[in-house]
């Protein structure tokens, strides 16, 4: 049953609606009925949202819920309780579950799933080759059909050109968005850690840049020749920010994401072998950290997703080389955010609503990420100020691999309203009598 | 901690090690044999010092060797600071000899404790003596000095401190203690 | 200065003075090796248990001489006897380790990291006995000890060291330690055994073993091990020997007195020639003998270190 929520006065930002101004928001029947000054309603819950902000639900468009197969790390349930908790109310799931999501079948399945435990929006993503094993073609036709919004065989690059093109080219045709994971594996082979002085003195093999951006070169290549539209996943480095700002400027049909720990970590992180500085890409020198702030806040860089990847303690608490690569960003990818780029003056409220939620929305072609009236009502309202000590036994998610654990994080979702309803409450009885 | 008394001066200090030369000598009727091993740091100069007094006195030179116990002391995970291992150096064989072992200060007797195992480990001398400038008594051991320069009675919340010139600039002995000793 | 760490993991770590407090513990720990009663109660009722992931006699067996020359009671656990081949993880054998109460885990082990993240999850000392090819670091002391006792200063010394750099442990260690004590350290193999990024620990880089051994005062030759699993990236062994090898013919050409090391076992005509290796400007036996004296000086310094709790001692 969905409710009556009348919101007051709060910081609303709807980059959409060129909207950053404090306002009532009514909502009635799941969707946002009114947006202005001294709404006064009827409504079974009010939410005073004084000094507070109010964004669009965030749009996480890189998430790995690990559902079916691996529900060790994570299941839907709780991987949208963790987004909840962060203030994300649409995600877009990878499809490198166990089995992967290549089949009318496997995607049958995951709706199964969805449908019965999903707290939140789940998009679905299929893989591009059969077992992403990057020979054989999915059939894009059906898997659209069947409820996929994008392809990717994230994870893994698509090794072949030829596979790469003609997958560019069915992508368009059936409407479907291609997510490229860039990596060229013969370079990046055995690779840990940002290749250069870091590895040699961890003693570890690297992951170089090259490795990245060669084939961030590549596939906007094959997208030019396929006249087709490709989006680039986790960009971790300068130059991948400097060829995706080129492309873009030649009128390419490219967008890309970065990952909260690519603007807010670096390669320095690693040095104590902790393994929950291990990703892939790995983090970089401080000065592709810097590029990629850089590509936020002038645009070059779309969108912010979190790279949701769990891991259990048994897949990280064990030696360097032999753990999981990935790190959990559900809960932090807004805090991060506002700690990393808003504080520190990279982007403001709006640009912030940008990254997290209008622009993934945008490039997924779907109906969120905006405050505009008759939408559904996937709202995230923040406390902007309040700091708060990153605690592993404090997440949601079922896996625990933080790299902000012990971290202080600026910012506190105090509502996640999802479709209506108050889905989520960050904000203790004290505070809520504060205001 | 405040300085209350001074127990030897220089010239005391020299007349005290005179006297323990003579005795040495007269106990073990001359040089034969004879050897003196220093407890580091300043039985170790007391060693140097009474070895330079048998020479003139005899004319003989005794070996003299230095000992560090740090590795032999029973309370080394105790002392808080962090030991620091210093060599121990007895470049001739103490089998069969008289060894004369020299310490500043004898007090709970734990110190020549560790020495007696230390040099047990070098050799098996014929006799072991002790010879220590200060005996302030609070023994916890079962061990008595052969030769001793000053008996001084002290409180266990009293610290005797020996200086010397090799280590401290000057030749003197001193009792400190707290404000208001208990 | 006061030893405060409970671990030894690298020497990356550890600060100029932290290293000289080790070589001159050291330095008092070597005689005891010379008397006829090898041994000092130091390390009494402590228990030193080397864990042992790699196939390594002579460091397992160096540690287990330091450790018995203290009088500790050393355990050795080796891969084919333990129930690390059934899966249990380090931490949890770690744990166990120190469930059974010892002191000090003298650990070795093919990733890198691995004595780092056991010394994070455990209370008991962890000494870092060589992990992947990041850091040997008692390895590296006893070569400096060694070259302190020729020189008498590390200071300005000129230090090559000849191999197989990208992979090895030994010389990370190396540079890190020599260069916090002022020598300048030259690193010398054919490029694709030269890890990216090395000239910023403070190593300067040849290619040309003539050019290395020109200044050198001291050359550490390191090990080869072609069996490695990137064969591709190697060079073919006889042209090894050829190109870099240490021969007499060689080192006619080095200052006359050069130390020649190596962190052993020796591969005889790989990397070294039998005649320099046995002759006179070789130092690679003196380098076993002082290993014992700084793995002494290492297990003293660690273990009292985590048991201090202050107290005094008048006496």
């Amino acid at each position: 049953m969905a409710e009556t929520i009348l919101i007051k006065n709060g910081r609303v930002i709807d980059p959409a609606n060129n909207l950053d101004t404090i306002s009532d928001i009514l909502i009635e029947g799941g969707k946002i009925a009114k947006i202005g000054k001294n709404i006064t309603a009827e409504a079974s819950q009010y939410i005073d949202a004084s000094n507070k902000i109010v964004l669009p639900g965030i749009v996480d468009m890189h998430v790995h819920l690990r559902e079916p197969g691996r529900e060790d790390k994570e299941t839907i349930d709780s991987g949208s309780r963790a987004a909840l908790k962060g203030g994300v109310t649409s995600v877009l799931a990878m499809p490198n579950t166990e089995p992967a999501i290549d089949s009318i079948q496997s995607i049958g399945i995951l709706k199964e799933i969805i449908k019965r435990s999903a707290k939140i929006d789940v998009f679905i993503s299929a893989a591009i080759t059969l077992g992403r094993q990057g020979n054989q073609l999915v059939d894009m036709k059906a898997l659209k059909d069947s409820g996929a919004i994008a392809i990717t065989d994230d994870g893994a690059s698509v090794e072949d050109e030829a596979i790469m093109y003609e997958t560019l080219k069915m992508a368009k045709k059936e409407g479907l968005l291609v997510i490229a994971h860039c990596e060229d594996r013969e370079l990046s082979a055995g690779g840990m850690v940002n290749a250069g002085f870091t590895a040699t003195r961890m003693g570890l093999r690297g992951i170089s840049k090259e490795s990245e951006y060669l084939r961030v070169k590549r596939d906007i290549a094959i997208a030019e020749k396929a006249n087709a539209r490709l989006h680039i996943a986790h960009i971790s480095c300068a130059e991948s920010v400097e060829i995706i700002a080129k492309a873009k400027k030649r009128g390419a049909q490219v967008t890309c994401e970065t990952a909260p720990h690519y603007f807010s970590l670096t390669e320095e992180a690693v040095l104590g072998y902790d393994t929950n500085m291990k990703m892939n890409p790995p983090l970089r020198g401080s000065s592709d950290r810097l590029a990629i702030v850089q590509g936020l806040s002038d645009g070059v860089i779309d969108a912010i997703a979190s790279d949701h990847a769990p891991h259990t303690d048994n897949e990280k608490e064990i030696e360097f080389e032999r753990a999981e690569f990935g790190v959990i960003g559900l809960e932090t990818i807004l805090a991060v955010s506002i700690t990393e780029l808003l504080v520190k003056g990279a982007l403001d409220w709006s640009g912030l609503a940008e990254k997290l939620a209008l622009n993934p929305a945008r490039i997924l072609g779907i109906d969120k990420g905006t405050l505009g009236i008759g939408r559904s009502a996937d709202i995230t309202i923040v406390l902007p100020q309040e700091e708060w000590l990153v605690e592993k036994k404090g997440f949601v998610s079922q896996s625990k691999n933080s790299p902000y654990i012990g971290k202080r994080l600026k910012g506190k979702v105090a509502y996640t309203i999802y479709s209506g309803m108050i889905a989520y409450s960050g904000i203790s009885k004290n505070q809520a009598q504060e205001h | 901690m405040i300085e209350k008394a001074k127990i030897l001066d220089k010239e005391a200090l020299n007349r005290s090690l005179m006297r323990i030369a003579h005795e040495i000598l007269e106990k073990n009727k001359g040089t034969q044999n004879l050897c003196l091993i220093g407890i580091r740091s300043r039985g170790a100069c007391l060693a140097q010092r009474l070895g330079a007094l048998i020479l003139r006195i005899d004319q003989v030179m005794v070996p003299v060797g230095i000992l560090d116990i740090t590795l032999y002391r029973d309370d080394l995970t105790m002392i808080g600071s962090g030991p620091v291992v210093h060599k121990t150096e007895i470049d001739f064989d103490i089998t069969g000899k008289n060894v004369v072992l020299i310490d500043d200060v004898l007090y709970t007797g734990r110190t020549v404790r560790a020495a007696l195992d230390a040099l047990i480990d070098f050799g098996r001398p014929k006799t072991i003596q002790l010879a220590v400038l200060i005996d302030r008594g609070h023994r916890e051991l079962p061990i008595r000095a052969d030769y001793v320069g000053k008996n001084i009675p002290t409180s266990k919340n009293e610290i005797v401190e020996v200086r010397l010139e090799e280590t401290d600039g000057i030749d003197e002995v001193v009792i400190v203690g707290q404000d208001k000793p208990g | 200065m006061a030893w405060i760490r409970k671990d030894l993991l690298g020497l990356e770590d550890l600060s100029r003075e932290e290293i000289e407090l080790i070589l001159t513990t050291a330095e008092s720990f070597k005689e005891i090796s010379t008397r006829e009663i090898k041994k000092v109660p130091a390390l009494r009722g402590k228990t030193v248990v080397n864990l042992f992931y790699e196939p390594s006699t002579r460091t397992r067996v160096s540690f287990e001489v330091a450790a018995k020359r203290l009088s500790a009671d050393v355990i050795n656990i080796a891969t084919e006897t333990s129930s690390v081949r059934k899966g249990e993880t380090l931490i949890d054998t770690g744990k166990n380790i120190q469930a059974l109460k010892a002191d000090i885990i003298v650990v070795r082990h093919n990733c890198s990291g691995a004595a780092t993240m056991l010394a994070r999850h455990l209370d008991i000392s962890v000494v870092n006995a060589g992990d992947g090819w990041h850091e040997h670091p008692t390895q590296a002391l006893l070569d400096i000890f060694t070259l302190k006792e020729k020189f008498g200063r590390i200071a300005g010394l000129k230090v090559s060291i000849v191999g197989d750099i990208a992979h090895s442990r030994v010389a990370r260690s190396n540079i890190w330690g020599l260069t916090k004590l002022g020598a300048e350290v030259t690193v010398c193999a054919p490029k694709m055994l030269i890890p990216e990024g090395i000239e910023k620990m403070g190593a300067r880089v040849t290619y040309d073993i003539d050019e290395a051994l020109k200044e050198a005062e001291a050359v550490n030759v390191l090990r080869m091990q072609f069996e490695r699993d990137e064969k591709a990236a190697f060079p073919q062994q006889l042209e090894y020997f050829k190109q870099y090898g240490i021969t007499t013919q060689r080192l006619k050409k080095a200052k006359k007195k050069i130390i020649v090391m190596h962190p052993g076992p020796i591969n005889r005509g790989i990397e070294i020639s039998s005649e320099i290796a046995d002759g006179e400007n070789s130092v690679i036996l003196e380098q076993v003998t002082n290993g014992i004296a700084v793995r002494m000086g290492v297990l003293f310094l660690v273990a009292q270190a985590r048991d201090n709790n202050g107290g005094n001692h008048t006496d």
